[in-house]
């Protein structure tokens, strides 16, 4: 009878165990978000996203823990102390969102040489030994002219809202404009403002320019500013040229309006802060040792005529249009890299 | 009790008592820790740390306080991770310019009677202009001997630990023990005094602006050690953190009364008090309100023992 006890025990066990196995290796990992800032309603989406993504697939059983960590200032000396902290809680990876891209490598080259998976993202850390995700900013200008392309074959002047002067983002998303244009000559950048990712500094910058320019076919922007460029042409009371849009949802609101009461066609994009969760997933296939390369690309979220009215349902008032990753979008990503 | 402990050794009693406490309290969290590797983790940002409260207590001890030591240590470590990396005598020059400015600072704030948060504050701009000059964008790499030390391994004992325990003895020893320590100790307790007596005032305060911008040196260079290269803005945090250093080790802000060996300690606590909040997983939005709250408990203890100490003076 005892013998027999036994046997059902261990085949239970066998079962309960089995689910699991076979779910994924990474099973007992523990993975930490170290992340420098979370102070906009970019970074607080990002956080929102991870926990979301990251409690399921706890909860699933597909890693032990992914605990967030945020410093409370925005400071590298104090982020890198943090990661040292992760290394002495025995965490199998560290994904970090860096507050420089250089003063952290110290720390990180420590997670490594314990043996710990290090995957930045959107603030990338230059240290060989970690992997990066980064956004190709300047892809991202360049898909606007060519898009713009496709629309207006024939091509015209364009108008160019650029961000904040002296940030990389800045230089790199316009240069990728440039770019784009050189490649569809038929294009000409006939002006050029500083809207600093904001609707009412763009607004002010549009209106005091337009006057000076002549008949504008589009509108080429970083994101955050193309709202305010509309409002500017239309006080201005001239016609509303194609505005590429940036995945802020009063600038999807704007659009909406627009294509219900005209038929406006424009595109939207902008990078997802969802990113995290495309990290977290990615260190996740690193840990069940896949072979992954160091440097890959986040994809972009392009917003288009006919995803305009779920996305825009989708976007909490004021906030960004955001798309958490799967398992299976990291697989993709880490593919195409190859 | 009274008789047995001076009061320069109950000034250190706190803070040592709170640096045991949160360090019994991160192993208890965190028995992983409790290592080699661990202990050298936990530290080892604390040494640059410890460098720039030294720095910053020297300034403190003739009376005065310096808003630039973050910008300042930023700049070093700029200098350090390009200039020092690739042209070392061009680096070395740069530094000793370094150490010059500090000096005519030192004399003009003492020859105009200028108050030294307004001028130190000015400079914190002039030094933040230069190291972002110096390194427009982020980068730079560590000089190898730099490198090599700060992440040597010692017998037994951790290079963190190690290099605490230099500095403190080193600056215990020269603010302490030297007859020169004891001209600075002076000017910040009673400047006429010590005018009277012979000494020069200005050259003492020339001398100690210089010898707190060596200190700081010292920071920057084994702060970029650590990370392998260098940010224009990678050390901001320092200004704060090594006034809070100097005062949780049981300095103050005037009368010339510190104590290099609580400087340091005060400064691995407050390393130790990020960790500790850190392992305890609290929220990052409470981060800011807890490590307060540790820096008021540990002066609020401070202020009963010293109230028992002068109670213990009067007849």
């Amino acid at each position: 009878m005892y013998f027999r006890k036994m046997l059902l025990a261990s085949a239970a066990l066998a079962c309960a165990a089995l689910p699991m196995k076979a779910m994924a290796d990474t099973a007992d990992k523990k993975i930490a978000l170290s992340n420098n800032y979370a102070g906009n309603s970019w970074r607080q989406a990002m956080l929102t996203s991870w926990e979301k993504v990251t409690g399921e697939a706890v909860k699933a059983g597909i890693v032990a823990a992914a605990d967030p960590f945020t410093t409370a200032e925005n400071q590298a000396t104090e982020q890198a102390a943090q990661i040292q902290n992760m290394i002495l809680q025995g965490y199998d990876a560290i994904v970090i969102n860096a507050a420089s891209p250089t003063a952290l490598n110290g720390a990180v080259k420590e997670a490594c040489d314990a043996g710990i998976t290090v995957v930045s993202f959107d603030g990338i850390v230059t240290e060989p030994c970690a992997w990066r995700i980064a956004v190709d900013f300047k892809e991202m200008g360049r898909s606007q002219i060519e898009y713009l392309s496709k629309k207006i074959p024939a091509g015209g002047n364009l108008l160019e809202i650029r961000g904040l002067a002296g940030v990389f983002v800045d230089d790199e998303i316009s240069a990728g404009i440039h770019a784009g244009v050189a490649q569809f000559p038929q294009f000409k950048i006939v002006g050029s403002v500083h809207g600093d990712w904001a609707q009412d500094v763009a607004q002010k910058a549009v209106a005091g320019i337009l006057p000076s320019l002549p008949e504008i076919a589009a509108v080429v922007t970083q994101g955050g500013d193309g709202y305010g460029a509309a409002e500017a042409f239309a006080a201005a009371k001239r016609p509303i040229p194609t505005i590429i849009m940036g995945n802020r949802q009063d600038e999807l609101k704007w659009w909406k309006e627009q294509k219900d009461a005209n038929g406006y066609e424009t595109m939207s994009v902008s990078i997802a802060p969802g990113v995290s969760t495309l990290a977290f997933w990615v260190a996740q296939q690193i840990l069940d040792g896949k072979e992954v390369k160091k440097d890959l690309v986040v994809p972009f979220l392009s917003i288009t005529q006919d995803t305009l009215e779920a996305n825009l349902a989708s976007t909490q008032e004021g906030g960004v249009a955001n798309v958490e990753y799967s398992q299976a979008d990291a697989q993709k990503v880490i593919e195409a890299a190859k | 009790m009274k008789k047995i402990l001076s009061s320069d050794t109950v000034r250190l009693l706190i803070p040592a008592l709170s640096l045991t406490i949160l360090l019994i309290s991160v192993f208890y969290l965190q028995p992983r820790a409790m290592s080699y590797v661990g202990l050298n983790l936990l530290f080892n940002l604390a040494v640059p740390i410890a460098l720039a409260t030294i720095a910053q207590m020297l300034i403190m001890t003739v009376n005065d306080l310096d808003l630039s030591m973050g910008t300042f240590v930023s700049f070093v470590a700029c200098i350090t991770a390009t200039f020092l990396q690739a042209t070392p005598l061009i680096g070395v020059l740069m530094l000793a310019a370094a150490i010059a400015t500090y000096a005519v600072l030192g004399v003009l704030i003492h020859v105009r009677n200028l108050p030294s948060i307004v001028v130190t504050l000015g400079m914190s701009f002039v030094w933040g202009g230069l190291a972002v000059l110096i390194l427009p964008a982020p980068g730079g790499e560590a000089p190898g001997w730099v490198r090599a030390v700060m992440v040597s391994r010692p017998p037994f004992v951790p290079m963190a630990i190690l290099a605490c325990a230099i500095i403190a003895v080193v600056s215990h020893l020269l603010i302490m023990r030297s007859s020169f320590g004891v001209i600075l100790r002076g000017v910040g307790g009673n400047a006429r005094s010590v005018e009277r007596a012979g000494w020069s005032i200005l050259k003492a305060r020339a001398a100690t602006y210089a010898l707190a911008a060596f200190f700081a040196i010292l920071s920057g260079i084994s702060l970029v050690g650590l990370t392998t290269s260098a940010d224009a803005n990678i050390a901001l945090r320092y200004t704060l953190l090594s006034i809070a250093g100097v005062v949780l080790g049981g300095g103050e802000f005037t009368g010339g009364r510190v104590s290099p060996i609580g400087a340091v300690i005060g400064a691995l606590t407050l390393t130790l008090a990020g960790s500790f909040l850190s392992f305890l997983r609290i929220s990052p939005d409470w981060q800011i309100g807890a490590q307060g709250a540790i820096l008021i408990v540990v002066l609020a203890l401070r202020l009963l023992l010293n109230r028992l100490e002068n109670r213990g003076k009067r007849p």
